[in-house]
């Protein structure tokens, strides 16, 4: 495999990537939103697997079978675990209106090549446009959990965002030092099961898995908000 | 070297061992005990390295100077005295039934864990190991605020969760950022990680992506720290949890996110060699300095309101850091300690008056003094020291902030005023009643322990009165420090 061949597979993975983080905004199937984020994990981690190959950074096998284990067979699992218990996999999402939320994640995609525009390319155009890509993804997994009123598509929404992270990590500074990336990874494993811990609870105490019913015992506390 | 080793590691070991011990009360002797190890230390370790300037610990992994030691000791020192009144307060909450046995030793484990956070955070050299450590003092404090699991601690813990962890994650995208140029100067390793590299590299690196970094770092440490409008999670994570814990985000955790932003502002500056980064904190500063003294007004929760109080002095803090002169980064610092020390002194009046009301709101407690003569006193001389009044420490670095204003941005001055006077009258406003009004029949006997509360206004006292040589010296490093890297 040649070294423009490599980073023309890198370049159209980062083009993938991008392409689910949109497909996660337009899905309201509770089952569909799972699949598309463990597919997002496995093609992170095919990604880091490729950059460490093209860039000869051994570290980066590591983390991708560390992604592989992790956000691309135990997270969705465990996710899909807690749907079953709740059953609530069959359920059906309601979106906000989906084509306004399609064009501003457009907008936002956009606005995320301009502010990368400024930086210098020292290395190649590649980087740029990884970093920008990455920026994107941060950014639509965010507008992604705005516009969930769901507790479960809203961690979904907030584990894409750390994806895009480990994604920017990867497609644009060839992985951080494995001793920060194996932090990350503890930090968002223990994050996963906080969550877990929560959604009984939140589904205990309010018989429901909606934000708004939640965010309605803190109202009548706060008349500012 | 070896205190170091020791200051880290005890609150770690003193978290397993309490995830394991089931009398309530035994675990609160040896929470206590824990904490006060773990000062006693970080005292031994604060006067090695005054002695030496700096210290780095285990290779480059661990950086220690007058700025970060100084956060340390007073770290520890609030994380003990705050175990000392948790003490009796949460034997009372197990009383009335609000926790359970398994619960509270949820409680003493995450507590210690937490203090291995904030630890590890402000003496790591590693921006990533920072980035790690603040996200694991959070997890820790997410679980504390939904101890009591009422529907609003559940709401609040899950609202502080999703919004830090969002702040949060836009600040490893920033240090993601920083990474990118820095591994181009100082190569593809933990090197270009290392803050005391990246301080003294700073002008290689590309001014373009710091400041693009810097606009990352600022709103996602900036959400921890509390700054409006990412504010949104603070006074429900203070009003909801625990007393003890409301008590140590506001007088710890807070500071360890500005402690962040702060180190990331020293880097930047040297890199744009503008005052971008300075310019952007005073603008955070300032609107949330007068967005929390008006919504203080507001609030019908005792703790509530002394949250945002907490906002308002934060954004004092950024404001402080971003004017960025010597005088300046001096009342920031001492602002820092005072604010922490008053703060959490204010949460444990508050708390033991809480728990003889039997409420929170404001409107149904009703003549303090006259139940407890102590609380009364307590509550009413911790929101003078905390508005800023004579002879309390507070005023004495709002004062050097207010002459540091004058002297860069004079008509500044005017805004942070006025914020600061909004603030204060609605302090007293509430206080005012809740201390001298009616006595209310509800009032209830509970073990008070008024021993920590005299110690931390003490301290602010003498603060505002004389501050000793030593730490004026430190204040004057750990200044000298911070506004190097300023044009």
């Amino acid at each position: 495999m040649s070294a423009s061949f490599a980073q023309q597979l890198i370049d159209g993975m980062a083009a993938l990537t991008l392409l689910i983080s949109f497909a996660l905004l337009a899905q309201h199937r509770m089952l569909s939103v799972l699949h598309w984020f463990a597919a997002q994990g496995l093609l992170l981690s095919a990604t880091a697997a490729l950059v460490g190959y093209s860039s000869g950074e051994h570290e980066l096998y590591v983390s991708a079978l560390m992604t592989f284990v992790l956000k691309g067979l135990l997270m969705p699992w465990m996710l899909w675990r807690v749907i079953r218990k709740l059953h609530v996999h069959r359920e059906v999402e309601p979106l906000m209106n989906s084509g306004v939320t399609i064009i501003i994640a457009v907008a936002v995609t956009l606005f995320s090549f301009h502010i990368m525009q400024p930086i210098e390319v020292t290395s190649d155009l590649m980087t740029r446009n990884s970093m920008a890509i990455a920026m994107a993804c941060v950014l639509l997994s965010m507008l992604m959990m705005i516009t969930r009123k769901k507790a479960i598509t809203q961690v979904i929404g907030f584990l894409a965002v750390e994806n895009s992270l480990f994604f920017a990590a990867i497609g644009a500074t060839n992985g951080m030092p494995l001793v920060v990336e194996i932090g990350i990874a503890f930090d968002v494993l223990i994050a996963a099961l906080i969550f877990g811990l929560f959604f009984f609870q939140i589904r205990n105490t309010f018989d429901s898995m909606e934000i708004d019913t939640m965010n309605a015992s803190l109202i009548h506390k706060d008349d500012d908000e | 070297m070896n205190f170091f080793v020791a200051t880290l590691l005890t609150p770690l070991i003193g978290g397993l061992i309490l995830g394991m011990v089931r009398p309530p009360r035994l675990a609160a002797r040896i929470n206590v005990l824990v904490s006060s190890l773990t000062f006693t230390f970080s005292l031994f370790l604060a006067f090695e390295v005054l002695g030496k300037n700096s210290i780095t610990a285990m290779g480059s992994w661990f950086y220690l100077d007058a700025y970060n030691v100084f956060l340390v000791a007073l770290t520890a020192f609030v994380g003990m005295t705050t175990t000392i009144f948790s003490k009796p307060y949460m034997q009372h909450e197990l009383e009335i039934g609000r926790v359970n046995e398994r619960r509270l030793r949820l409680y003493h484990s995450m507590y210690q864990l937490f203090q291995f956070g904030m630890l590890l955070g402000f003496t790591t050299n590693n921006i990533g190991v920072l980035w790690v450590s603040l996200e694991l003092a959070t997890l820790a404090t997410v679980l504390l605020v939904s101890l009591y699991r009422t529907p609003a601690s559940i709401a609040a813990a899950w609202k502080y969760f999703i919004l830090c962890g969002m702040g949060i994650a836009l600040a490893l995208f920033g240090t993601v950022l920083v990474f990118f140029t820095s591994s181009v100067v100082l190569g593809h390793g933990n090197e270009a990680l290392t803050w005391s590299l990246l301080y003294s590299h700073a002008s290689e690196l590309d001014p373009a992506v710091m400041s693009i970094a810097f606009c990352f770092l600022m709103v996602g440490y900036g959400t921890k720290v509390g700054l409006v409008p990412m504010h949104a999670w603070l006074p429900d994570a203070h009003g909801e949890g625990p007393t003890p814990v409301s008590a140590v985000l506001s007088g710890l955790l807070l500071n360890l996110a500005l402690y962040a932003l702060v180190r990331f502002k020293m880097i930047v500056d040297g890199s744009t060699n503008t005052d971008m980064a300075g310019h952007i904190m005073m603008g955070f500063g300032m609107v949330s300095l007068l967005v929390a003294a008006m919504s203080l007004n507001k609030q019908t929760d005792i703790k509530r309101m002394f949250s945002f109080s907490s906002i308002e002095h934060m954004a004092l803090m950024t404001f402080a850091f971003g004017i960025g002169t010597p005088l300046a980064a001096f009342a920031a610092l001492l602002h820092m300690t005072v604010h922490s020390l008053v703060k959490s002194g204010i949460f444990f009046t508050v708390g033991h008056a809480a728990q003889m009301m039997g409420t929170q709101k404001m409107a149904e407690i009703r003549g303090l003094i006259f139940h407890h003569p102590g609380v009364g006193w307590g509550l009413l001389i911790g929101t003078a020291a905390i508005t800023g009044f004579p002879p309390f420490g507070v005023f004495m670095s709002e004062f050097l902030l207010f002459t540091a204003t004058l002297e860069a941005y004079p008509w500044l001055s005017v805004l942070l005023l006025l914020g600061l006077l909004i603030a204060m009258a609605g302090l007293f406003r509430f206080v005012q009643p809740m201390v001298y009004g009616d006595p209310s029949p509800q009032a209830k006997k509970v073990h008070i322990n008024m021993v920590p509360i005299y110690i931390h206004f003490g301290l602010a006292l003498l603060l505002g009165l004389t501050i000793p040589e030593f730490l004026a010296h430190w204040y004057h490093q750990a200044a000298a420090l911070i506004t190097r890297g300023a044009v």
